[in-house]
């Protein structure tokens, strides 16, 4: 259960995220869906701790990442963006690394590793260097790294970057698992399709506010599209404020 | 305060750091191998080049030889080994510029003509005052025919009657204390430097990695997202660099040891001290260096966005540790206390003192110890006060 409370942030003169609310519940896929520039990134940064809001709070599971930002990252895990991995690391060490930081005894991390190699089916390049994985491998020691400690939560921001159709469809079938087995997940992204077969709800971000949330049917609703490509054109004014990577 | 976090990053970039080529070059090759292998040929080329200068016969070619056969046993018995040459002027030249031959004596025509008749002889010496290793062996020859010269004057004035000795109202005795053992540790006094420079180059590519590299690389906000405390992060990161720094260090010393003991330097009575039990105290004095060391150059690192911008800053400031050093020779320091608050400085003093076997101070140890730690730790505390800093992610 992720929940943000009027957050605010800037940068310099810059302000990044203003008073953004949204909550996304256990067992469900939210997305969070926005132009470039919006804001998605800031958000998510501030909710997994790596920023600190200038203005409001956000609570993992109840713990503000205010007050308790070690408590709220043990039942985070976060895939960043670009992924990345250590190069001269294995992918069963990328993930038994993290293990090890987030506490875990090493034969739990190891047992860990296994099961996550072969939920990601992981198998043919586990124990080889991270140096020469294609973007696909790395976005899957990336992934297993950030649910080695079996976090409530997962935050993913723009995971589908770079990724061909075969691995999409991978990530998807995932994120469909861990939401049948009772996670919160939450992912940033600016693909319109994605969106609308993964999510549950959504929440819309532009220049730095929420303009819409909610379930996706209800969307489409309140503003009359019946593709959400058309709704999210008309809920941020056609704005966007970079050119769509 | 659980330090687990601290171990965990410990272990990941020392055994990461391992499999990386740059790191291991510069930590346990580079260093280690190239500083003394080159100090050593150093030495090797400078005791062997004085031997000769002193010891050695001096060849010197000669053109018309025949002309002054009385100044030629002269030389000839001062340790001169005549080549008799057929040379003009223009070809004595030639023969210098082409190196050929490296001094060449040309006796003119009228040389014994006006030898007799008590006009100044000339004698012309050839030879290419650029090249300044022949500079000693042409002051020599040049010394030789003027002490001639002197001779004969002092023959002239006995068979005049006139004393010699009241026309020389002074005489100038030259003392030279250059000695194969005084060059010897003046290049040894080269090698507190390398160490030094080799111990913060073993640990540089580590530092590094682990900061810009991995903000570059897009891991280190994944990093950040462990609930481990931010700066127990930097504090296993330093650790990290601070143990192939030691490696290096270690590596080093031993190296120079070895190296030191194959020049053979008793040969020539010097007495450089580089047995095991010196080695052990100078990896003992430079230790507590390495915190202070890895904290820098981690810190530095830290406010790279990328590898290739902190290996830009970084090939600058490693070389600010050292400028004490350099002016502790160019001023020629000797110990004090109050030099031993100087990081760097205080090392690079107490190495000299046990290099030249001389009776080190355990004062001095202590401050140099003491304060250098506590410099070190400063520093570590700041490095992580930098990775709670949000700018940190740039």
């Amino acid at each position: 259960m992720l929940e943000a409370r009027d957050l605010s942030k800037s940068f310099g003169a810059i302000k990044a995220v203003r008073g953004v609310s949204f909550s996304a519940r256990d067992g469900q896929i939210t997305g969070l869906l926005g132009p470039n520039g919006a804001g998605k990134s800031t958000t998510l940064r501030m909710l997994y701790t790596v920023l600190k809001p200038d203005a409001g709070d956000a609570f993992i599971d109840g713990r503000s990442v205010r007050d308790e930002p070690l408590a709220a990252r043990r039942a985070l895990g976060v895939l960043s963006h670009g992924a990345g991995v250590y190069n001269h690391l294995t992918a069963r060490e990328n993930i038994a690394y993290f293990g090890e930081l987030h506490g875990m005894s090493r034969s739990d991390r190891a047992a860990r590793a296994t099961e996550l190699v072969e939920l990601l089916e992981m198998q043919p390049f586990a124990d080889r260097l991270a140096k020469g994985f294609s973007q696909g491998q790395r976005l899957k020691t990336a992934l297993a790294r950030a649910l080695v400690h079996r976090p409530r939560n997962l935050l993913l921001d723009e995971p589908t970057n770079g990724l061909d159709v075969m691995a999409v469809r991978g990530l998807r079938k995932l994120l469909v698992q861990l939401r049948e087995a009772g996670h919160c997940i939450l992912f940033s992204s600016h693909v319109m399709q994605e969106v609308d077969q993964l999510c549950d709800e959504v929440v819309v971000i532009a220049g730095g506010q929420v303009v819409a949330a909610g379930a996706l049917a209800d969307i489409r609703a309140r503003t009359g599209n019946r593709q959400l490509e058309d709704a999210f054109v008309s809920l941020t004014g056609g704005k966007s404020e970079g050119d769509p990577s | 305060m659980n330090l687990r976090g601290i171990w965990a990053v410990f272990r990941k970039e020392f055994r990461e750091n391992l499999r990386d080529r740059r790191t291991l070059l510069s930590a346990l090759v580079f260093g280690p191998v190239l500083g003394p292998v080159l100090l050593a040929a150093m030495m090797q080329f400078s005791i062997s080049h004085g031997v000769t200068q002193l010891d050695e016969n001096l060849t010197v070619s000669v053109a018309h030889a025949e002309r002054a056969p009385n100044l030629l046993a002269y030389l000839n018995a001062r340790g001169i080994d005549v080549v008799k040459v057929d040379f003009d002027e223009a070809a004595a030249r030639r023969a210098v510029a082409e190196q050929t031959h490296k001094i060449i004596l040309e006796i003119p025509e009228d040389f014994g003509a006006r030898l007799q008749e008590g006009q100044p002889a000339p004698v012309i010496l050839y030879s290419d005052s650029s090249r300044a290793f022949e500079q000693r062996a042409v002051a020599r020859v040049r010394g030789l025919v003027a002490q001639y010269g002197i001779e004969i004057a002092q023959l002239r004035f006995l068979a005049r009657g006139i004393d010699p000795i009241s026309v020389l109202p002074i005489s100038v005795q030259e003392v030279d204390v250059s000695t194969a053992t005084g060059r010897s540790v003046l290049v040894l006094s080269m090698m507190t430097y390398l160490v030094l420079l080799s111990m913060l180059f073993g640990g540089l590519y580590l530092a590094i990695d682990a900061t810009a590299g991995e903000r570059e690389r897009g891991s280190l906000e994944v990093l950040l997202t462990s609930p481990v405390p931010r700066e127990h992060l930097m504090y296993g990161k330093i650790a990290a660099a601070a143990a192939y720094m030691l490696i290096s260090l270690v590596l080093t010393v031993t190296m120079f040891s070895i190296a030191i003991s194959f020049v053979g330097l008793e040969r020539f009575g010097a007495t450089a001290n580089l047995g095991p039990r010196a080695a052990l105290t100078m990896i003992g004095c430079c230790a507590p260096l390495i915190t202070f060391g890895a904290a820098y150059l981690s810190i530095v690192a830290g406010f790279a966005k990328s590898y290739r911008e902190a290996q830009t800053y970084l090939g600058l400031v490693i070389t600010i540790p050292t400028l004490p050093l350099m002016f502790a020779g160019l001023l020629g320091l000797q110990a004090k206390a109050l030099y031993m608050f100087v990081p760097f400085l205080s090392q690079h003093l107490l190495l000299t003192t046990v290099v030249r076997a001389e009776e080190i101070n355990p004062l001095y140890v202590a401050i140099s110890v003491i304060s250098t730690l506590f410099y070190g730790l400063v520093l570590t505390w700041i490095a992580g006060r930098l990775y709670r800093r949000e700018g940190l992610l740039g």
